[in-house]
């Protein structure tokens, strides 16, 4: 019997530069998000590390972009995605998620430049004493946050989205791709957070990101049974190495810094370390095996 | 103004749209009739010289080895497949070839016209589906969407390229390269009215001599609404590496969305918990 009609499709050749924006584009979303919480939510002592957040969100979303650009066809041809190349007038379909996300991208990264120049002159790193309005708690750095804030949300989980709405094996066969690389985009946010803030601010700050992070980690098994039951007969693609590849991710990307994280919890800072950098590695793995093993689904006659 | 060329079978006579003609164009498309194709390959040669497609890894020939169709499938450079499917018994006494023309399907709904993020991807006046080569960026979203795994990279001009139904040639009244150059009529072109018709009087003959097996494929506008290029096939579809029940990718869309959103409040819920009550802190 025939898995499923996605089996008679071609691969787009989405690979190593589209698996790294998926991550890269994650831990955008994901770190400018956990800032915001943190601006919104935390404590005064929480700042440094929300402005952490922000370091990492506008440069990464910048690689993204470039990193995409770089995988087109024709580079030079990147706008088409923003202005009709015969009118120029806007480009943009809603319900085409490459393009609802090439607008995403574009207007996150506005937002996240604004808040990274808060962040900046915040601490004294640029002279712009405007650029401090654009943050929490001034009411326009607020708004700067929400709506920066949802976007990021977007970007770290469009890219699900995008790969199911396609007809490709495994990818267009489950609605989870969103939900799993949103949670993944989370989890991996905290973990980089955690392991840029470690040596400056052993703080309650890291404490209750690392909190957050283990309450993430013990969602993801969750929503991967949930993916891989979802899949159904398609699920047989992975009987073997990208099945394996998943087990190694669940346990050493979740399972392991889990219980790490637990027995650690803020007093000794090593296991959280190697928990982090776990985490991050797992996360990159989970996306490039989602990515290259709907390649490996073939439907021979 | 020149109207199409009649072929022997003489549906091919739709008027094409030229500026100030009074005639609407019609829904232009192919019925492909499997069992009279001899896999000749007179249409991929066609379609190869009248698009100007590159050969294949520069001309040194590759072959398949398993098969006398070395062509293996549609792609950028590949517009027309004839597709070879040999059905033989183990110690080979019994057997049967297969042979399809396959070709992009031009769907009613069509999915890479869908996703398309640039808007290279166009339906025109005869109702078929063409990428513009001058537009399109090369994301390559259209080649995941393609329910039928049509399209590829053009290497010359590094952008997704497909059939066109030779829009440059209908447009100037003439019928598609394949087509023309296809000498069983396996290929029928014409208005989709017609060639709908035709299929269905093939389908009759073919189950009065007692070919039962007979039926069309994506004829009827329950597959993506219609495929304007339809085909008579004699098993079932996947034999012919054709999909049993091609979907729009957009069936994902709104599923996935309420999804992630539903992850997005818990995973925001979390942040808000760990960052707002800390007692301890």
């Amino acid at each position: 019997m025939v898995p499923s009609s996605t089996f008679f499709t071609a691969s787009p050749h989405w690979h190593w530069l589209i698996i790294t924006y998926f991550f890269i584009g994650g831990l955008a979303g994901g770190c400018y998000v956990l800032a915001v919480l943190l601006d919104l939510f935390g404590r005064l002592v929480d700042r440094p590390l929300a402005r952490l957040g922000y370091y990492v969100a506008f440069p990464a979303v910048a690689v993204g972009g470039l990193l995409l650009t770089l995988d087109l066809g024709r580079p030079e041809r990147f706008w088409h995605m923003l202005i009709q190349s015969h009118t120029f007038r806007p480009m943009l379909k809603p319900y085409s998620p490459m393009s609802l996300g090439s607008w995403a991208l574009l207007t996150f990264g506005g937002f996240a430049l604004l808040s990274f120049l808060a962040a900046l002159a915040e601490a004294g790193r640029i002279r712009w004493t405007w650029a401090l309005r654009l943050r929490p708690p001034e009411p326009l750095g607020i708004l700067v946050g929400i709506v920066g804030g949802l976007l990021g949300v977007f970007v770290a989980a469009y890219t699900g989205v995008l790969l199911a709405v396609t007809n490709r094996p495994i990818w267009s066969d489950t609605p989870l791709l969103g939900l799993n690389f949103l949670i993944s985009a989370a989890s991996t946010s905290a973990a980089l957070l955690i392991l840029l803030a470690r040596r400056r601010y052993r703080s309650p700050s890291l404490a209750a990101l690392e909190r957050f992070d283990m309450m993430v980690l013990a969602l993801e098994p969750i929503a991967i049974i949930a993916l891989i039951v979802s899949l159904g007969s398609v699920a047989r693609v992975w009987l073997g190495m990208w099945g394996l590849l998943l087990l190694l991710v669940v346990v050493f990307g979740i399972l392991i810094p889990l219980v790490l994280q637990w027995r650690s919890a803020g007093v000794d800072p090593r296991p959280t370390v190697t928990a982090a950098l776990l985490v991050l590695i797992g996360g990159f793995v989970f996306r490039a095996l989602i990515v290259l093993s709907s390649d490996a689904a073939h439907w021979r006659a | 103004m020149p109207p199409f060329r009649t072929s022997p079978l003489g549906i091919a006579r739709a008027k094409p749209a030229l500026e100030g003609s009074p005639v609407m164009p019609e829904p232009m498309g192919f019925f492909t009739d499997t069992t009279v194709c001899i896999g000749c390959k007179a249409c991929e040669v066609a379609c190869k010289e009248w698009n100007q497609l590159p050969a294949t890894n520069g001309g040194v020939n590759v072959l398949s080895g398993d098969s006398y169709d070395n062509t293996r499938q549609l792609d950028g450079t590949h517009w027309r497949h004839v597709r070879f499917v040999e059905q033989f018994t183990p110690e080979r006494t019994d057997g049967r070839w297969l042979l399809m023309s396959d070709v992009c399907k031009h769907c009613v709904n069509a999915g890479c016209m869908e996703v398309c993020p640039t808007g290279a991807i166009i339906r025109t006046e005869f109702d078929t589906v063409v990428i513009q080569s001058d537009t399109c960026n090369g994301c390559r979203d259209c080649i995941g969407a393609c329910p039928f795994g049509v399209i590829g990279i053009n290497p010359v001009s590094n952008t997704a390229q497909k059939c066109t139904l030779c829009y440059d040639r209908l447009q100037n009244g003439l019928e598609p390269a394949c087509s023309k150059a296809c000498p069983t009529d396996s290929i029928n072109f014409g208005p989709i009215a017609d060639l709908k018709a035709l299929a269905a009087k093939r389908v009759g003959t073919l189950h009065e001599r007692g070919e039962k097996r007979a039926y069309l494929y994506g004829a009827d506008d329950k597959m993506l609404g219609g495929l304007n290029s339809f085909y008579l096939l004699v098993d079932r579809p996947e034999v012919y590496g054709l999909p049993p029940d091609p979907k729009m990718p957009s069936r994902n869309l709104v599923k996935g969305s309420v999804f992630a959103t539903v992850g997005a409040f818990l995973v925001g819920l979390l942040g808000l918990f760990s960052f707002r009550n800390r007692g301890g802190d």
